[in-house]
């Protein structure tokens, strides 16, 4: 079982970097979750099996792939092309580097787990009891102050997405007032000049008349 | 491990027999999913026809009843079309995606089994089960992880596509669906409150006989449970996903033959199984008064399926009776009324059980509960208008 | 195998009796303060739509984080009657140290309140949020000063950096300040998983979160092999390394301090790094302090490298805002220098000058802000010619802030300087003191150049001399800092006792 679970982890990790295609890339990410989850249910922690799931590949993964596909860089990417001249061998020679330190870390340290145990055993209740009372007694503070985070991520979201494709140069209210004044003038120059210059066209422009002026209205207010 | 351990079937030694009793169960929940969901198509079919004064299929069997039986044939010998620009990996991948979570999140429903003095325990073959094929000790956290995984399908469905409209109605439907998991997810905290489990199984044993969680909950949850539920699974009123007029035929539009039928069964299997989860979280399950003894183990059932087709007539009924929402309207309904009446509602239930911990005073605590309602609910009207107001001021400077 | 080997259920587990924590929640008052008014502000501003635009949001602001420093006044007193303590089963503690960062976060708030009240109405950006993002920050550095937990910790650097991520980014008109957003979120999320990781290693090597349980545990229990120990302060060094923007770890600050909003350099150069620091020296100087001579090396190469990198690439720039982020980068290195001797002398002096560098560099910010002119961008060293002229007493002012980063006698940077490379004597470690005045000769250098091109030059006779505006806020704000430059620069002992007394202290529970 944890062969199995380590291999859909190993496999869908390698096939994040491996595909070509984001959305593929996204999906073997879902596959690497879906084993994690497989390991933490090994563990006898349901509860966070369960939470693995519906956070990350039903809500994290689901967002990756959302600007994936809006964004329209779902094609297959052209690799030969470097940005950074030499960047390829020296992330080759740094990777090396980190896994060969991994490797001598994990070599020394097979023994070396040495600290107090927090808990040792099986739990005495139910994983999601153990949690609650970790959360709502050692870690109380640390749980709201991720209150105060999503509260800052929800304003910081507001803060970057609002008239972010507005022009650079506001319009101040005046101008606007003036603006529409100009193009009222216009449109009844015209339309003296066409006079009853034919039945159809008038119907349009009497429903733009109409539009105009209610923005009017609404500008004054 | 204990997976699966709650089940006093695996208690002790596992022999062959025990074996057989699963698979004879994973069987017959397999059958009955798949003969509700073809009733329930001809159902749909036939109600709807009737509330608009038509007769609806009549051909194929007695009243028409082989219908969808006939129609699932014809889709299968269907030649099956892969567009030129899909992906197709992920295009066959998508219609199982769709399917398996339908089927998985079944399997933790229990379908029958006494529960007034019995905690649901019944004799199958000389060994004592539970009436559901499992019950993790997660229980409703599966329905939510499904739920969620039941969003790929769609998701992928419409980008594998690679066209327009399908693209556009998976989009759609994804943001659909992750919206109004969050008021669904806060309504069954509700019943986690109330039931003080997440297992399937002690949440329909709490609700003993009469003792469902809609009285105890208040009907709030349950009403937002159902409206988010509808939404989830993309039905009318909330099927913006595939609404014909401006996206063709949404995510499945380049699906044909197997394929399709696979996305057809699923949103119907989908339907049923959120009408069970809503049964057994609300509605006590198979909880019911039990008549005559000597088939004392018919009533749990009756009762269940009882329940399960009021449910599923209220569905059909919502989708005869409403016309579509707007894409806004859709997005304002889920995000500035339904998840915070469902925020506010279980803050609400948590301060009853607290009031009921600490001896409060029931009526002072309903009161303040109430004007705290009323003053939030004022405050964020408001700010929601205001919000309106400027953006429309900053729309008109464009 | 899945149904095979299971145990017959028994009975339910009952549940064991859970109490929930005692909280004192006078202990966290000026933390509650500046989020709840963060809370409360944008409520209010949500609701009326009057108080959307205009300084109400600015002055609210400054009220705030002036009420939350006012809050300390009488928990010091408790603290001098009875002792440090910790609330919330130790995960928050509550020393002379938290209480000292906390008041200069809540100063430097309001000061940034008050320099970017005008500058955010003129350049028609940011609006409330923006002022509920620097409170919120705010409180996140707060957190970090007093965090005894290391998950706790980390939680309060997200909730400040997530708030500054926002803040940098946040002139969208700006291309720049939107470029700077995103290297800086890039780079700072991923010194925030080398954080985590960190700690989850030191988790692993010890068995607790807790800061004062690692302590007590480093302290009773000789461990068989610490690599795993070594692998985490390592890591923890570089995540709160990036913070503090200390050379190598210092890449985005340049690019970061020239993008931002002006204001929003002031606040990150000063409530950021405080906080940086506050975390620095709880975790290693306090937690680690059994491990000393295994970290002291790798924080004395940082010192060395951030103080000579620092003063040496300033030099070359021509930008005054890519100039300050390097002498931020050397000044860095100097605090370094202090939490490097590990000695409670150091601690005071690294405390003194946080202190003594948050209100010189907001205030610089603030002129700076002012000198930018109409769109924040005239920040080259040839728009600044000729300023002295135009504009003398804001010039002059930038010229005391200037001299006083550079350490010049009877300014506080002075002082500053003078503790810390006592301190690193004090400890033994000359070299680096020798090497810490080098780089102050370097640095003083820079700042000589700008005051050069302030006065001593003029400005090109065809350009367009750019627009200035002299708002009254930002002014008001940098005669306080420049009076606050001045007043401790000459009778530094009031704040030297402070320091003195904010000696940082890990209480178990209760």
């Amino acid at each position: 079982m944890f062969i199995a679970a380590a291999l859909i982890i190993l496999s869908g990790a390698m096939g994040v970097i491996v595909a070509r295609n984001p959305v593929h890339s996204a999906l073997f990410l879902v596959q690497t979750l879906f084993g994690v989850a497989a390991l933490f249910v090994l563990q006898e922690a349901h509860f966070l099996a369960a939470v693995q799931v519906i956070v990350y590949a039903g809500a994290i993964v689901i967002l990756f792939l959302f600007v994936i596909m809006l964004l329209g860089v779902d094609k297959v990417e052209d690799l030969n092309v470097e940005p950074i001249a030499g960047q390829r061998p020296l992330a080759v020679v740094i990777g090396a580097a980190g896994i060969g330190l991994m490797l001598t870390v994990l070599v020394i340290a097979t023994d070396v787990i040495s600290g107090a145990h927090s808990s040792t055993g099986p739990l005495g209740e139910s994983d999601i009891d153990e949690i609650a009372k970790s959360i709502f007694g050692d870690y109380v503070f640390a749980f709201q102050l991720t209150g105060v985070l999503l509260t800052i991520a929800v304003v910081g979201a507001v803060v970057l997405a609002r008239r972010a494709a507005t022009d650079p140069e506001p319009i101040p209210e005046s101008a606007y007032d003036e603006l529409v004044a100009a193009q009222i003038a216009a449109r009844e120059s015209t339309l003296t000049a066409e006079g009853g210059d034919g039945t159809a066209q008038d119907g349009e422009e009497t429903t733009d008349d109409g539009e105009d002026s209610a923005d009017d209205g609404e500008a004054e207010t | 491990m204990s997976v699966f351990a709650v089940d006093p079937l695996l208690a002790g030694e596992v022999g062959l027999e025990v074996l057989a009793v699963v698979l004879f169960k994973v069987l017959v929940v397999f059958v009955l999913l798949i003969v509700s969901v073809m009733l329930m198509i001809w159902a749909e079919r036939k109600i709807i026809s009737d509330m608009q004064n038509r007769i609806g299929p009549t051909r194929a069997g007695p009243w028409g009843i082989l219908q969808t039986l006939a129609d699932g044939l014809k889709l299968i010998f269907k030649e099956d079309l892969i567009p030129d620009n899909a992906n197709r990996t992920v295009f066959k991948l998508a219609p199982l995606l769709t399917l398996v979570p339908a089927f998985l999140t079944f399997s933790i429903i229990p379908l029958g089994g006494d529960f007034t003095d019995k905690d649901g325990v019944i004799s199958l073959f000389g060994n004592d089960t539970y009436l559901q094929l499992a019950d993790p000790p997660i229980g409703l956290l599966l329905f939510l992880a499904m739920s969620s995984v039941a969003v790929y399908g769609i998701m992928l469905a419409g980008w594998s596509s690679g066209s327009k409209y399908p693209l556009l109605g998976s989009v759609r439907a994804t943001s659909q669906m992750i919206s109004y998991e969050a008021a669904l997810g806060l309504t069954v905290a509700a019943v986690f409150l109330q039931s003080g489990s997440f297992s399937t199984h002690t949440i329909v044993s709490e609700q003993s006989v009469w003792q469902w969680n809609m009285w105890f909950t208040g009907f709030v949850p349950m009403a937002i449970f159902m409206i988010a539920a509808t939404a989830e699974l993309n039905r009318p009123p909330f099927d913006l996903v595939e609404a014909e007029q401006e996206l063709v035929g949404g995510f499945h539009t380049e699906y044909s033959s197997i394929r399709f039928a696979l996305f057809y069964l699923a949103e119907f299997m989908n339907t049923i199984t959120i009408s069970a989860i809503v049964v057994t979280i609300f509605l006590g399950g198979p909880n019911g008064p039990i008549f005559i003894d000597a088939v004392a183990w018919l009533w749990p059932i009756l009762w269940f399926t009882v329940k399960l087709f009021a449910l599923l007539f209220t569905f059909i009924w919502m989708r005869a009776t409403l016309p579509r929402f707007r894409y806004d309207q859709l997005m304002d309904l889920g995000w500035k009324v339904l998840t915070p009446v469902a925020l506010g509602w279980l803050l609400f239930l948590g301060a009853r059980d607290v009031a009921n911990d600490r001896g409060w005073n029931p009526v002072l605590v309903v009161g303040v509960a109430v004007t705290a309602f009323a003053v939030f609910g004022a405050l964020l009207l408001r700010a929601v208008r205001m919000g309106k107001q400027v953006r429309e001021l900053e729309e008109m400077r464009g | 195998m899945m149904f095979a080997q299971v145990p017959p259920t028994t009975d339910p587990p009952v549940p064991t009796e859970f109490s929930t924590p005692d909280v004192d929640a006078w202990l966290i008052l000026p933390l509650l303060v500046l989020i709840g008014g963060a809370v409360l502000l944008l409520m209010v501003a949500s609701l009326v739509k009057s108080l959307q635009d205009g300084r109400f949001a600015a002055y609210a602001t400054t009220a705030i984080a002036a009420s939350a420093a006012i809050c300390v006044i009488p928990l010091w007193a408790r603290l001098n009657a009875d002792g440090a303590s910790s609330t919330f089963n130790g995960a928050v503690g509550f020393d002379g140290f938290s209480l000292f960062i906390t008041v200069m976060i809540c100063i430097s708030v309001a000061l940034t309140a008050l320099v970017a009240a005008q500058y955010l109405i003129d350049e028609g950006f940011g609006g409330v949020e923006f002022y509920v993002l620097m409170l919120l920050s705010a409180a996140g550095g707060v957190v970090m000063a007093s965090a005894n937990d290391l998950i706790v910790l980390f939680l309060g650097l997200e909730v400040l950096s997530i708030a500054v991520y926002v803040l940098v980014a946040s002139q969208l008109r700006r291309f720049a300040s939107t470029e700077a957003g995103l290297k800086y979120f890039l780079l700072g999320a991923f010194s925030s998983a080398f954080l985590l990781y960190g700690i989850a290693l030191v988790y692993g090597a010890t068995g607790s979160t807790n800061m004062s349980t690692i302590k007590d545990f480093l302290a009773g229990n000789l461990l068989t092999n610490n690599a795993l120990l070594l692998a985490g302060f390592a890591l923890m060094l570089v995540g709160l390394g990036f913070k503090v923007a200390a050379v190598p770890f210092h890449a985005w600050t340049p690019d970061v301090y020239e993008g931002a909003p002006s204001p929003v350099v002031g606040f990150m150069a000063s409530v950021v790094k405080a906080a940086g620091f506050a975390a620095l020296i709880r975790v290693f100087v306090v937690t680690f302090s059994t491990y000393a001579s295994d970290w002291q090396p790798a924080i004395y190469a940082l010192a060395v490298l951030s103080l000579l990198g620092g003063s040496i690439a300033a030099v070359v720039q021509t930008n005054v805002k890519r100039m300050l982020a390097y002498s931020s980068i050397s000044h860095a290195g100097f605090i370094l220098v202090g939490v490097q001797a590990a000695t409670d002398d150091g601690v005071r002096a690294a405390l003194f000058y946080v202190a003594a560098y948050s209100v010189m560099i907001v205030g610089t910010f603030g002129v700076v802000t002012v000198f930018g002119g109409e769109g924040d961008h005239a920040h080259s060293l040839d728009d600044y010619r000729g300023l002295g002229r135009r504009r003398p007493a804001l010039a002059f002012a930038l010229t005391i802030l200037l001299l006083s980063q550079a350490g010049v006698p009877f300014t506080v940077g002075f002082f500053a300087k003078l503790e810390i490379i006592t301190a690193a004597v004090g400890a033994g470690s000359q070299w680096l003191g020798v090497i810490a005045m080098l780089a102050a000769v370097i640095a003083a250098y820079l700042y000589l150049r700008i005051v050069v091109s302030l006065f001593m030059q003029d400005a090109d006779e065809e350009a367009e001399p750019v627009r200035l505006r002299t708002p009254d806020t930002a002014v008001a704000a940098i005669a306080i800092a420049v009076a606050a430059v001045m007043f401790f620069g000459i009778v530094p002992g009031p704040l030297d006792d402070v320091a003195r007394d904010a000696v940082p202290v890990l209480v178990t529970r209760g």
